[in-house]
């Protein structure tokens, strides 16, 4: 392996560093082998794996509703969605019809993990480029949802919230009132993120025309998720194929056909706004009714195959169970939008600066523990 | 198309497929020989248009190994699940299907990585997540681990 890389140095065409797994940008461990050409990248090799936990394996030996704690530590910032996934999966197959009372509250703490991972990543972003003031801002309000989230649910960053039947617990009764103030607060708020960064020189520098990616490319690399709807892939799953409350709220997909960094962020901003039109619609007329349906104690579900998709924050989330009808899974497989997200990374970062990489993985939104499962 | 076009329509091009209806897809079964000329006519017909790879599973049945497609087209919106098996468990060899679909790279990698299906005509088939020189596929259901699988 030594001699391998000083062979490469040695040579005067391209040579090759390491970036990660402990680095900054790669917000986790993951490691990139990046093959140089002066500053020009030439390929990049991203190694997987430094946290791979053997999740789909473990959920072969546990029953469905401990399966949920382990979704929520796969793609930890989209943690309720995740979980719903897996409920929807188990109660499609069983033809359990949920009260309109979960579908919604389902679908408004869909909308508040989406915004809140959006801020992150906003931040994250930002700070990546170098702009570290936005790592205040963005912070600063996502603590509001991690409230409101911690209030009904118990959990801040990993909830547990859904299980298969409908939720743990019924919403606290402040609950609508905070998320309303909260919309309230955060559509005078979401402006200034415009103003100290979308606008900003240097950031549209660093970020216009910055890891291209065509249309067609984009669907052909199964790039989902705000990465790929900044390309003009029309994928998101909450229009495709609705699930809860979607096929029934207004709301706008938001498609950008630039397909570069710029183009990736902004279709996260506007989602954001989306995201708030879709819970002010639904948070008035919360139905009254039951929190839960009575699901038998063993769950099993009836032999055969079952495929569910939904929207997560980062891209199309999938899960997909083979059941023997057993009360644990004989096989389930996670998809994540991360793992063949970064399948992309080598196209979008050819030739372009290694400075740009960082940009370029920061508008993938990756999440490791999503992607090594 | 609806289910029912896409039977008639896949019928025709392959008469031995074996087709099953899901709880929401169909379930094209055919061998693992016919699977790559099958999935490359799906996705280049234009009333098809299976452009994109939603996801691709490998399965351990004990006396053989599986791999699902489930594929979607994004001008359509409709989608179907292919699906192979091959009963070789020393020598598991399926066509990968990285010239029609890119994003199978990474999902072609991660079953050979835990499944030990080996897929012709990847450009970089290594394992994804485990070391290099790790001994079996701890997905199939014959993976001993004692070390690091506790047993309750």
């Amino acid at each position: 392996m030594v001699e391998e890389i000083q062979k490469t140095i040695d040579t005067e065409e391209e040579y090759t560093i390491n970036m990660g797994p402990q680095h900054p940008s790669t917000h986790g461990v993951l490691r990139f082998v990046v093959s140089l050409k002066g500053e020009l990248v030439k390929n990049v090799q991203p190694h997987c794996g430094y946290i791979h936990r053997g999740i789909e394996k473990m959920c072969e030996k546990i029953t469905y509703p401990q399966i949920i704690h382990l979704t929520d530590r796969m793609d930890y910032l989209s943690a309720h969605i995740n979980n719903a996934a897996v409920c929807l999966t188990v109660e499609n197959a069983l033809e359990i019809e949920m009260p309109e009372r979960v579908k919604y509250i389902r679908t408004i703490i869909e909308e508040l993990s989406r915004i809140a991972s959006h801020q992150l990543w906003w931040c994250a972003f930002g700070m990546d480029l170098g702009g570290l003031t936005c790592f205040f801002y963005g912070l600063r309000d996502r603590e509001k949802i991690l409230d409101i989230f911690e209030e009904s649910t118990g959990g801040r960053l990993i909830q547990s919230y859904n299980c298969p039947g409908g939720l743990m617990n019924d919403i606290h009764p402040n609950f609508q009132q905070k998320v309303k103030d909260f919309i309230k607060y955060f559509r005078k708020v979401l402006p200034e993120y415009d103003q100290l960064l979308t606008g900003n020189v240097i950031f549209q520098e660093r970020a216009k025309k910055v890891g291209y990616i065509s249309k067609e490319e984009a669907i052909n690399f199964g790039l989902t998720g705000p990465s790929g709807r900044g390309s003009g892939f029309a994928c998101d799953v909450r229009k495709r194929a609705p699930y809860h409350m979607y096929g029934k709220v207004d709301f706008k997909e938001v498609l950008y056909t630039e397909g570069d960094t710029l183009a990736r962020y902004k279709v996260r901003i506007d989602e954001m706004w989306e995201s708030m039109k879709i819970i002010e619609q639904l948070i008035d007329n919360i139905p009254a009714g039951d929190y839960a349906v009575k699901m038998k104690p063993i769950i099993k579900l009836p032999e055969g195959e079952y495929f569910q998709r939904v929207e997560s924050a980062r891209g199309e989330f999938d899960v997909f169970i083979i059941s023997d009808g057993n009360k644990n899974p004989y096989r389930i497989k996670f998809r994540s939008p991360n793992l063949v997200n970064l399948t992309a990374i080598n196209a979008m970062s050819k030739d372009h600066k290694i400075a740009d990489l960082v940009a370029i993985s920061g508008s993938l939104d990756l999440v490791i523990p999503c992607m090594d499962r | 198309m609806t289910n029912e076009q896409l039977k008639e329509k896949i019928l025709k091009l392959n008469s031995s497929a074996a087709i099953a209806e899901g709880k929401t897809y169909l379930t094209v079964t055919v061998p693992s020989s016919e699977l790559y000329a099958l999935a490359k006519t799906l996705k280049e017909s234009e009333d098809t248009a299976f452009d994109y790879l939603m996801c691709l599973t490998g399965v351990d049945y004990a006396t053989n190994l599986g791999v699902f497609y489930h594929i979607n087209s994004s001008k359509h919106n409709h989608s179907i699940v292919l699906k192979t098996t091959t009963a070789d468990r020393e020598n598991a060899e399926v066509d990968s299907v990285y010239s029609l679909w890119k994003s199978a790279e990474y999902h072609e990698r991660e079953v050979f990585d835990l499944l030990g299906i080996k897929f012709k005509n990847h450009p970089d088939l290594r394992r994804m997540f485990l070391d290099d020189d790790w001994v079996g596929h701890p997905l199939r259901k014959d993976y001993v681990d004692t070390i690091n699988i506790v047993e309750r």
